[in-house]
C-alpha cells in the first residue's frame, strides 16, 4: 500500500512531466507564502527599497547650509543657481522646503505666464531679458542627461499696452529707457494701431507701445519643473513641510552713531512635516525667504517688523497676499491669431489661448475693492462690473461672450512700490529675500534666482545690479516704483 | 535546471529592468535615499535612453559625464557655426556678410540681376566681393542649414531680402519666427515647411511681414490641428497665398451609418436645411 502510494506521488510528481517545470514554479504556492518570500527578497535584495535606516526618510536633513523657504518657482531657481554657481560640486547643501507638494495654491501655477520688457525700473527690464535669455536656451540651462528635453510652450506675440492722454508722456519716458536697456519696444499712434489691429476700438487712445520681440507668453509649469528636476539632479535635498519657527540669537550692537541695535542671526529652521506633528529642527547658515505672497508672515518669524516704529527694527516687510482672478471665455468672434496681450487704459488684460477662440483675461481691482485672501473663491460679478464693460469697449467683438471657467491666485503684493525685495536683511543678515514681485515673479525667476545666488556666494551682484531692490529703502522711504503692473 | 533560473529571477526586476532607470546624478541626494520621481515623460515605462551608451551612462557617473560633455560639445559647436559673421559685415557690409554665412552653410543667395550662388561658387564670390557690395541681396536658400535663432542675426537686418526658403531647418524654431519682424517692410516670400520646430504659436507673430504674398507651411510635424492653424493664417494675412495644409486634415469622413443618422436626425428637425443643424 504505502510502496503504491510512494509509486503514485514519484510518477506523478517527476516521471509523468518529464524534466519540464511547473508553470507554478519550484514550489506550490497555495497560501501565498512564496510570493511573499520573493517580494521580501527583492526588497532586501542590493539595489532595493530597504535601507538600515528608514526610520527619518521623510524628514529633511538635520544640516544644510542654505535653506530655502518656499518651493515655487523662485525658490527652485535660487537651489538651481546656487548648484550652479558654486565654485566646487557638492559643496553646499541646499535645503528648499515646500509646504504644498501639489502647488493648489502657488502662484506660480495659478499665474498666465507671461514675460514682457515693458516696466518702468531698468533693472526690471535687465530681469525679463535675462529671463527670455534663460528661456530660449533652456535645454541647455536645465538639460538632465537621460531625461526628455522640455517644451516651454512659449508664444511670441508680444505685449500691446494702450495710453491715454495723461499717461503717453510717461509711456514715451519709459519706452525710452527699455530701448536704451535693449528691449525690442515700439510706438504705435492710434491710426497705426487701427491699421495694424483693425478689431481694437481706439477711442481714448492716445498712444501705444508694442513689443516685437521676446515677449510673450510660456508654460510656468514647464519651467517650475524643469528647475526643480535640475536641481534636484544637482543634489539640492528638499522637503513638504512648513517653517513654523526661526530659532535665532541676538547680538547687541552700537552703531557709528551710537545708536544700539539687535543683530540677529537665524540658526535653526523647524522645519514641521505636512499632516503630523512632528517637525525637524534644521541647522543652517543662510535662510532664503522666498515664500512668496507669505512671505511676510516668515519674516515676523524672524522678528523682522517687531520693534519700535520708524526704526529699522521696525521696519515691517511689506509683501502680503492679494488674491487676482483670472477668467477664460469663449468668443469665436474675437482677435484673430495675431492677438497680442493687450493691456487696456483701464488695466484690464486679456490673451488668446489656443486656436479655438478662448480667451483669457482679469483685472487689478481697486485698493477699497481688494477681495478677502482667505480662500481662492472667484467673484463672477466682477467679471460682469469691472471687467467686461472695458473688454466690450476695446474690442467691440467681446459684446458678446460667453465665460467659461476662471480660477483666482495670488500676487505677493509688496504694498511699498510694487517691486521685489532681493538680498539680505540689514538685522538679520542670514535671511536673504526673494520676494515681493507683484506679480511679476515668474518671469524674473531666472534672474532673480542668479542675482540672490551671486549676493550670497560673492557679497555682490555681477550679472544685474540688483541693489536698488534691498531690504533698506523701506526704512529710508525710497520708492523703486513700478507703474506698469498688470 | 529549473530552480536555479527562478532564484535569479527572484531579485531580478529591482535591480536590473524595473521602472524607469534614472541617471545616476539625480539619485544621488546625501543619503537621503532616492528623490522622489518627477516625472514628465508621458509614458514612464517605456526606457527613455536607448543604445548601450545610454544604459551604460545609467550606471557608471564617468560614462554620465562623458555623454553631457558630448551634448555639451554638439551645442557649442552649432553656436560656433551660427555665430555673427563680424569681420565680414564690418568690411564688407550686411549683405555680403549675410551671403557668406549662407554659402559657408551649403545654401543659396542671389543679388540683384545675378544668377544664383551655390556653395561651391563660395571662393570665386569671396575674391569678387566687391562687385556684390552695392548689389542689394534678394532672395536666400538656406533650406536643410543647420540656423539657428543666434544664425538668423546674420540675415534680418538685410533692407531688400524678398525671398528667404528655410525648408527642412532642423533648428528653426518660434523664438526664429518672432525675430523676423525687421523683415516686416521688405519680404515677399517666406517657405518654412518640412521645419520640425516650428508650431502654430511661432506662426502667430508672422503678421508682422505686412508685404508677405507667398507663405509655405506645409509639412509642419509640430503644428498641433493643421487645418484650423491654416484658416486662422490666412485670417491673418490677408495679402497672402498660405500653401501647404489640407482643410480637411486631422477631419474625419463620416461613415455611411453615421451620416444616415445624422440625415434622419436633420430631417426630423422641421424647417432645417438638409445636412446643417440650426444653432
Amino acid at each position: 500500500m504505502l510502496r503504491l502510494a510512494l509509486q503514485l506521488r514519484v510518477s506523478r510528481g517527476l516521471l509523468s512531466r518529464g524534466l519540464r517545470t511547473r508553470s507554478r514554479g519550484p514550489i506550490d504556492d497555495k497560501d501565498g507564502k512564496w510570493t511573499e518570500f520573493k517580494r521580501k527578497l527583492q526588497v532586501f535584495w542590493p539595489g532595493g527599497s530597504w535601507e538600515a535606516f528608514s526610520g527619518t526618510i521623510h524628514l529633511p536633513p538635520e544640516h544644510a547650509d542654505v535653506v530655502i523657504v518656499g518651493g515655487g518657482v523662485i525658490g527652485w531657481s535660487v537651489a538651481y543657481w546656487l548648484k550652479r554657481l558654486e565654485a566646487r560640486n557638492n559643496t553646499i547643501r541646499v535645503l528648499v522646503v515646500e509646504r504644498d507638494p501639489t502647488y493648489s495654491r502657488a502662484s506660480t501655477v495659478l499665474s498666465i505666464g507671461g514675460i514682457r520688457q515693458q516696466f518702468s525700473v531698468p533693472q526690471s527690464v535687465q530681469l525679463s531679458l535675462f529671463s527670455i535669455e534663460f528661456l530660449r536656451n533652456i535645454n541647455e540651462y536645465l538639460a538632465v542627461a537621460g531625461e526628455p528635453p522640455l517644451d516651454i510652450q512659449f508664444c511670441p506675440s508680444g505685449y500691446l499696452m494702450l495710453a491715454s492722454e495723461e499717461n503717453a508722456s510717461e509711456m514715451e519716458r519709459n519706452v525710452k529707457m527699455q530701448r536704451q536697456t535693449g528691449a525690442k519696444v515700439c510706438l504705435l499712434s492710434p491710426e497705426q494701431l487701427k491699421n495694424k489691429f483693425p478689431w481694437i476700438n481706439t477711442e481714448d487712445v492716445a498712444l501705444a507701445s508694442y513689443g516685437l520681440e521676446n515677449e510673450g507668453w510660456f508654460d510656468p509649469w514647464c519651467l517650475l519643473q524643469g528647475l526643480r528636476r535640475k536641481a534636484l539632479s544637482m543634489g539640492v535635498c528638499h522637503s513638504h513641510g512648513e517653517v513654523i519657527e526661526l530659532v535665532s540669537s541676538v547680538r547687541p550692537m552700537v552703531t557709528s552713531r551710537g545708536e544700539q541695535v539687535n543683530i540677529k542671526r537665524i540658526n535653526e529652521v523647524h522645519v514641521k512635516m505636512n499632516s503630523s506633528l512632528e517637525y525637524q529642527p534644521v541647522g543652517c547658515a543662510v535662510v532664503i525667504n522666498a515664500a512668496g505672497a507669505w512671505s511676510g508672515k516668515l519674516a515676523e518669524l524672524a522678528g523682522i517688523g517687531i520693534g519700535p516704529p520708524g526704526t529699522l527694527q521696525g521696519t515691517r516687510l511689506p509683501v502680503e497676499p492679494r488674491k487676482r482672478y483670472v477668467y477664460v471665455w469663449h468668443c469665436p468672434q474675437g482677435p484673430g491669431l495675431e492677438a497680442p496681450l493687450v493691456t487696456d487704459i483701464s488695466g484690464v488684460y486679456f490673451r488668446r489661448e489656443g486656436l479655438g477662440g478662448y480667451y483669457l483675461g482679469g483685472c487689478s481691482p481697486t485698493e477699497e475693492d481688494e477681495p478677502e485672501t482667505e480662500d481662492l473663491e472667484v467673484d463672477h460679478d466682477f467679471f460682469q462690473e469691472k471687467l467686461w464693460p472695458h473688454l466690450a469697449h476695446r474690442v467691440p467683438a467681446f459684446n458678446s461672450l460667453k465665460v467659461q471657467s476662471a480660477w483666482a491666485g495670488y500676487y505677493d503684493y509688496n504694498t511699498f512700490d510694487q517691486n521685489g525685495i532681493v538680498g539680505p536683511h540689514p538685522l538679520v543678515p542670514n535671511m536673504y529675500f526673494a520676494t515681493g514681485f507683484s506679480g511679476h515673479g515668474l518671469q524674473h525667476a531666472p534672474g532673480v534666482g542668479r542675482a540672490v545666488a551671486e549676493i550670497l556666494l560673492n557679497g555682490e551682484f555681477s550679472t544685474i545690479d540688483l541693489n536698488v531692490f534691498s531690504f533698506s529703502r523701506f526704512y529710508q522711504v525710497e520708492k523703486v516704483q513700478e507703474n506698469i503692473i498688470i | 535546471m529549473a530552480a536555479p533560473k527562478a532564484l535569479l529571477r527572484a531579485g531580478h526586476p529591482t535591480w536590473w529592468g524595473g521602472g524607469t532607470l534614472r541617471t545616476l546624478s539625480s539619485q544621488s541626494n546625501f543619503g537621503q535615499g532616492l528623490n522622489p520621481s518627477y516625472d514628465l515623460d508621458p509614458n514612464p515605462g517605456r526606457n527613455p535612453q536607448q543604445g548601450l551608451m545610454g544604459s551604460m551612462a545609467s550606471r557608471f557617473y564617468d560614462l554620465e559625464q562623458f555623454r553631457e560633455w558630448i551634448s555639451r560639445f554638439w551645442s557649442w559647436n552649432l553656436y560656433r557655426k551660427n555665430k555673427v559673421f563680424s569681420y565680414t559685415l564690418k568690411h564688407y557690409g550686411p549683405s555680403v556678410a549675410a551671403a557668406h554665412f549662407v554659402l559657408t552653410h551649403g545654401g543659396a543667395v542671389r543679388f540683384q540681376d545675378q544668377e544664383w550662388l551655390f556653395p561651391q561658387d563660395k571662393n570665386q564670390f569671396l575674391w569678387n566681393n566687391h562687385h556684390f557690395q552695392k548689389l542689394p541681396l534678394e532672395e536666400v536658400d538656406a533650406s536643410g542649414c543647420v540656423i539657428n535663432y543666434y544664425g538668423l542675426e546674420n540675415l534680418v537686418f538685410l533692407p531688400s531680402l524678398r525671398s528667404l526658403r528655410l525648408c527642412g531647418c532642423p533648428y528653426v524654431d518660434d523664438w526664429c519666427l518672432g525675430r523676423l519682424h525687421s523683415l516686416g517692410s521688405s519680404l515677399q516670400e517666406l517657405s518654412l515647411a518640412g521645419c520640425p520646430k516650428v508650431t502654430e504659436r511661432g506662426l502667430a507673430c508672422l503678421h508682422h511681414l505686412r508685404s508677405l504674398r507667398r507663405l509655405d507651411i506645409s509639412n509642419l510635424p509640430a503644428v498641433s490641428d493643421k487645418g484650423l492653424t491654416q484658416i486662422l493664417v490666412e485670417e491673418m494675412l490677408p495679402n497672402c497665398e498660405v500653401v501647404g495644409i489640407d482643410y480637411a486634415d486631422r477631419l474625419k469622413l463620416l461613415s455611411e451609418d453615421q451620416r444616415r443618422v445624422e440625415e434622419k436626425a436633420a430631417a426630423a428637425v422641421p424647417g432645417a436645411p438638409g445636412g446643417l443643424m440650426p444653432t
